[in-house]
Parts: C-alpha cells; sequence; structure tokens
C-alpha cells in the first residue's frame, strides 16, 4: 500500500479525454517521478491530486483518507505540499515573512485569529524558519523582499516554505522549468540534499529527463492521458514503448 | 512597552503627541490677521479629523492589508450613527450607552454583508458592497421610517421616554456628565485663541485606543495573513490557509471601526440622517486611504485630515476672500487673478482636491506618506554626504604631512 493510492481515475474537459482509467501507487520515502510529452495529462492529474480539480470518476486516497473533494487548504493541512511551476510566493513580504507563514498554518491549521501577539514573539517558530532558511542558504537574505529576488532564488524559497511544513508528500510541478543548467543542478542537488536530511516521499512531475534520472526512485510514463508503463530509471530508459512515445512526439 | 517594539512604542507616543496638541498645532496664525482662516483649530472641525481618522483607520486594515476594496463602507457609519441615536431616545443623552451598540451593531452588518460579498474578490467584491451599501441607504430613506425617521433624519424629540434621563442631567450627548459640545479651557495667548474642546478630546482618546489597536494588528500574525492575502491568494490555499474567514475577519473589524466613527458622529451632534449612508460617504473613505497612503499605518489618518481640511477651509474662500487678496494688484488683473483663481476654492474645493488626488496616484502611488519617506530619505542623504566630505577631509588632513 502507498501513501499515495490514485486508482481508475478518469477526467474529462468537454470532448478531450484529459485523464483516462490512471493508477498510480505512489510508495512511502520514495522519490516518484511522473513524465510524458506536452499534453499528456501530467498537471491535470496534478490538479486532481490537491484539491484544484475534481475527478470524474476514480479515487485519490492519501494514507487511507480519500482527497475528493476537499478544498486545497484541507489537503495541505492533510500533510501534501505543492511547488508551482512559476514559483508562487509571497512577494510583497519578506524571506522570513513567507517562511513564517507556514509554521503558523502547520501550528494553528487553516484559520486562527491571532491579533495581539506578535510576530518576532513566537521564539519557537522563529527559530524553526531560520532552520530552514540555513538549511537551504538564504539566511542572509531574510530580510528581503521575497518579489526582488531571482527565479533560482524564489524556487528555493519556495522549497524551504513547504519543507518547513515537514509535508509527509511533496508534490513538484515541472521544479526545474525555465532553468538554466547551473540552476537545474542547484536544483537536483538541492532535492538530493532534502531528500538525505528526512524521511519525505516526493512526487516530480518533469520534461528534463536529466533531472528524472538524477532523482527519481520509480517513474511512470504517462502519455495520452493513460500511463503505459511504471518502473525504476533504468529499466525505463530501455523501454521501447517509452521510446516510442518520446521519439514519436520528436519526429511528429 | 504596551507589547510594541522601541520603535513602534516611539511612534505611537509621537503619535498620541500630535493628537493631544492638536487644538495648538492647527491655531499657529493669530486672530484677525489675514491668515486666520486657515486655522483648523475649532471644535468642530476637529472632531471630524479624529472621528475620520478613526473610520479611514479601520478601513485600511480591510483595503490596505488585503486589498480588498470596499465602496460600502459608509453603510456601517450610518448604522453606527442610527444606533447611538436610538439610545439617546430610549435611554438618555450618556454615550455610553450607544457607542458599544454601534459596534456591536455594525459588526453583525458587516458579518452579514461581509459574508456575502467575501465570496467574490476585484471589481465584483466592489460592486456588491457598493450594492449593499445603497440598498441600506434606499431603505434608511423610505422604507424603514420607523426606524430612521427617513428624510428628516433620526433625532431626539421631546415626546420621547428617555427612561433613564435625571432632573439634573445635560440635554445634549455627554459622557457621564462631561458635556461634549463645551470647552473645558478657552485660553488667548496674545492674538492666539485657542479652544480645547470635551468632544475633541472625548474623540481623540478614543482615536488613539482605535490607531493602537491597528497598530497591534499590522504587527500580529493575523496582520501578516492579511497582508499575504493581497499577495498571492493561490500561495495561501496551497500553505494550508483558509483565506475566507481571515478576510472575513477583516471586514467585521473595519466595519466596527466604521460604526464607532459613525456613533462618534452622532456623539458630537445627536442626529443621524440617511444621506450619511450614500456612496459618496463610501467613496470619501476610499479616497481618504489611497491619498494618505493606503497599508501604512498614518496614511489613512493623514489622508482623512486632508480632505477635512480642504472640505472645511478651502470651501469657505469666496470670491471676497480672493479680492481681499489680490487687492493690491491693479484692478484689471485683479479681476483676471480673481477669474483664474475662483474655480479652485470655495465652491469648487472638489476641483482642487481632485486635482491633488490625481497628483498623488501618478507620482507617489504610496500617498502623503511616502512623499514623507521620499523628503526625509532626502535630507538624511545629505547628512551622509556631509558627514562624507567631513571624514574625507580629515583623511587628507591625516595624510598631509605636517609643516
Amino acid at each position: 500500500m502507498g501513501i499515495l493510492e490514485v486508482k481508475g481515475v478518469n477526467k474529462r474537459f468537454g470532448g478531450l479525454q484529459a485523464l483516462g482509467n490512471v493508477n498510480l501507487s505512489v510508495t512511502e520515502n520514495t522519490v516518484h517521478a511522473i513524465i510524458g510529452p506536452n499534453g499528456a495529462g501530467k498537471s491535470t492529474l496534478l490538479n486532481c491530486l490537491v484539491g484544484k480539480l475534481i475527478p470524474d470518476t476514480g479515487s485519490v486516497m492519501f494514507d487511507g483518507q480519500s482527497v475528493l473533494g476537499r478544498k486545497p487548504h484541507e489537503i495541505n493541512q492533510m500533510g501534501i505540499s505543492r511547488v508551482f511551476q512559476t514559483p508562487e510566493i509571497f512577494g510583497d513580504l519578506t524571506v522570513m515573512e513567507n517562511v513564517m507563514i507556514p509554521c503558523f498554518a502547520k501550528r494553528d491549521g487553516s484559520f486562527r485569529l491571532h491579533a495581539f501577539e506578535s510576530v518576532p514573539n513566537e521564539k519557537e517558530l522563529v527559530e524553526k524558519a531560520e532552520q530552514i532558511l540555513i538549511d537551504v542558504n538564504m539566511i542572509d537574505q531574510r530580510n528581503q523582499h521575497a518579489a526582488s529576488m531571482s527565479r533560482g532564488d524564489k524556487r528555493r524559497l519556495e522549497m524551504a516554505m513547504c519543507l518547513v511544513q515537514e509535508p509527509r508528500l511533496l508534490l513538484l510541478d515541472e521544479p526545474t522549468a525555465g532553468m538554466a543548467r547551473a540552476d537545474t543542478n542547484n536544483t537536483i542537488d538541492l532535492l538530493k540534499e532534502i531528500k538525505a536530511k528526512r524521511d519525505i516521499t516526493m512526487a516530480i512531475i518533469e520534461h528534463d529527463m536529466h533531472v528524472v534520472f538524477s532523482l527519481a526512485e520509480r517513474i511512470t510514463v504517462l502519455a495520452q492521458g493513460t500511463p503505459l508503463v511504471e518502473d525504476t530509471p533504468e529499466n525505463i530508459k530501455g523501454h521501447p514503448k517509452v521510446q516510442e512515445a518520446y521519439l514519436g512526439q520528436a519526429h511528429g | 512597552m504596551l507589547g510594541l517594539n522601541s520603535k513602534d512604542t516611539k511612534f505611537l507616543l509621537i503619535v498620541i503627541f500630535l493628537t493631544l496638541a492638536t487644538p495648538i498645532l492647527l491655531q499657529p496664525f493669530p486672530e484677525g490677521s489675514g491668515m486666520a482662516q486657515f486655522n483648523a483649530g475649532y471644535p468642530d472641525l476637529m472632531q471630524r479629523f479624529a472621528i475620520y481618522g478613526i473610520f479611514a483607520i479601520g478601513f485600511n486594515i480591510l483595503f490596505g492589508l488585503t486589498g480588498y476594496l470596499s465602496f460600502g463602507h459608509a453603510a456601517f457609519l450610518g448604522i453606527g450613527s442610527y444606533s447611538v441615536v436610538w439610545m439617546y431616545k430610549l435611554l438618555d443623552y450618556n454615550v455610553i450607552w450607544g457607542l458599544p451598540l454601534a459596534i456591536i451593531t455594525s459588526g453583525i452588518f458587516a458579518l452579514a454583508i461581509g459574508f456575502i460579498s467575501l465570496r467574490r474578490s476585484g471589481i465584483y467584491f466592489s460592486i456588491l458592497t457598493l450594492a449593499f451599501a445603497q440598498m441600506s441607504f434606499a431603505l434608511a430613506y423610505s422604507v424603514l421610517t420607523p426606524l430612521t425617521n427617513g428624510e428628516t433624519g433620526l433625532q431626539v424629540y421631546r415626546s420621547d421616554k428617555q427612561v433613564l434621563l435625571g432632573a439634573t442631567e445635560p440635554t445634549s450627548p455627554h459622557f457621564f456628565g462631561i458635556v461634549m459640545r463645551e470647552n473645558f479651557w478657552e485660553p488667548s495667548v496674545g492674538n492666539w485663541q485657542f479652544t480645547f474642546n470635551n468632544g475633541y478630546y472625548f474623540c481623540a482618546i478614543i482615536a488613539i485606543l482605535a490607531f493602537y489597536l491597528s497598530l497591534r494588528i499590522f504587527r500580529s500574525p493575523f496582520g501578516m495573513m492579511l497582508r499575504a492575502i493581497k499577495s498571492n491568494q493561490q500561495r495561501m490555499n496551497y500553505t494550508g490557509l483558509n483565506s475566507r474567514p481571515y478576510t472575513l475577519a477583516a471586514f467585521v473589524i473595519s466595519g466596527m471601526y466604521a460604526g464607532l466613527a459613525g456613533g462618534l458622529l452622532a456623539s458630537m451632534d445627536p442626529l443621524a440622517g440617511a444621506e450619511r449612508m450614500q456612496w459618496t460617504a463610501s467613496g470619501e473613505v476610499v479616497l481618504m486611504t489611497i491619498l494618505g497612503g493606503a497599508g501604512t499605518l498614518l496614511g489613512p489618518v493623514l489622508g482623512a485630515g486632508f480632505i477635512k481640511y480642504f472640505e472645511n477651509i478651502f470651501s469657505k474662500i469666496n470670491d471676497n476672500v480672493l479680492h481681499t487678496w489680490f487687492g493690491f494688484l491693479p484692478d484689471g488683473i485683479e479681476d483676471f487673478m480673481v477669474t483664474i483663481v475662483h474655480p479652485f476654492v470655495g465652491k469648487g474645493w472638489h476641483l482642487t482636491l481632485g486635482l491633488l488626488f490625481m497628483a498623488v496616484v501618478i507620482f507617489l502611488p504610496g500617498g502623503l506618506v511616502e512623499l514623507g519617506q521620499r523628503v526625509g530619505r532626502l535630507f538624511r542623504r545629505r547628512d551622509i554626504n556631509s558627514a562624507d566630505a567631513e571624514a574625507k577631509a580629515a583623511k587628507q588632513r591625516a595624510n598631509t604631512p605636517a609643516e
């Protein structure tokens, strides 16, 4: 039994079958990559996992509980954090505040009217936030406005915001999209480091094969909304169906 | 002190000092001089500064922090006023009954209106709040006449019961015998005439409390969450936070501030009219907040003061006054100057205010507060430059060998 179980998920947008009978099982404490050509349904699948879309049929279970029909903030409170394709951070706030907010969300739940406490007085949370900023090597930028940072830094900040919540499952939607090679390698190193330091399950949606093969322990290949194969990276590399799907796209 | 760090404490103390010294600060010109008409230190206007300051501080908690632009806050202002006048009619003239009721009723209305309006954001939210406020205005004007006394406005009549009214009690609004419209000290120093009014100090103390409360909210985790909503609601939801209750809480708090301000208006002058709820009043508080600087602590208060000053002082400058100003010029030029200046003053004060507002929005998106910051930075830079020059000179002196 995996921590995340997707069974028989279908999703239609009008006449387009975006997902057709998708089954997926992500084992705890592994890095699971979901790859596939453009339009394969990777992002639709991810949106079904976080509550942004509701599948037409099928079930999505996280740790034995269904996530279907729950709102994004409820799903996050269950222990699923998400990194977006373009970093979603609080641009008007400082780096430190960006990290403090998930700390509060983790401790106080989805709403609490703490209108008379003072942020710096929450010693425990401040320490936690500082520690994560040290981990991602951003402690020197703690008072900088998040919007003024480079894209790579925004990405690292977003990951720090997800990690400080100690999620059980971290979903990454093309974490290296639009990055230079050097930044991509830094991100890979960062993710490896994260994985080495803590018990965390990651599901990565990715285009870049270099990233996929350096990180993933299991790979699911999606094509036209259905999973083609699921296997280890070594086996995937030589798999004829995968080659066909990708080569077919390259030629077309 | 008071749960604030030293910088905020200093800031609060400055604000308290300025508020308490207002009757002196706003009276810079001696009586009888040509400039005396620019004095703003008379009770009626000072009360307005404090009351509309409270209104704008509350509005800023919603608009400045979360970015949700409400066009219906005047409804709460009106509800606050009606609550207070009703307490006069039923109990007595002591404002202690009415003000808490004003806060509670406006809070309840804000909860209901906010619950529905906050289902949408952006322009749709603004339109929904505007619709609610106009609805309240229309109802107060017509259907709800038994409650609001319609066009005439709600006021106390001789036939009203006033069950708590004692034989010796003052027959105008008071706070345990301190009558609002009375002055407790009217000193004159040379030609300067100062008025210390009970009502102003009552409003001022409440305004200081309201400011302190907003300062605490700005520095709290709750305030940080509200700023996060303005910044990126998507990330907010995917961080496990439900933005709806946060925005609703901000809406209710700002509605209560507006109710308190409305209650204070009726505490100074025991009358409540439906026009207090009209959309122009809602728009005015938006102007105040943006003019002063949305999202800053002091900005809304400055904006409120600015607009009320224009409304009361600029509107009094008529052609006669202009003729005395330009009297030193030859007749033809005098008339010409008066014709040019005429549209900007007197009844045309809106034009000046509009131009000023446009200038602020275009050149100072951060409002008057940004102007202050820029000027401050300019001076600081000059200080640093002169300090640098001195240091360089000192270095040079040290390097020059003694002769």
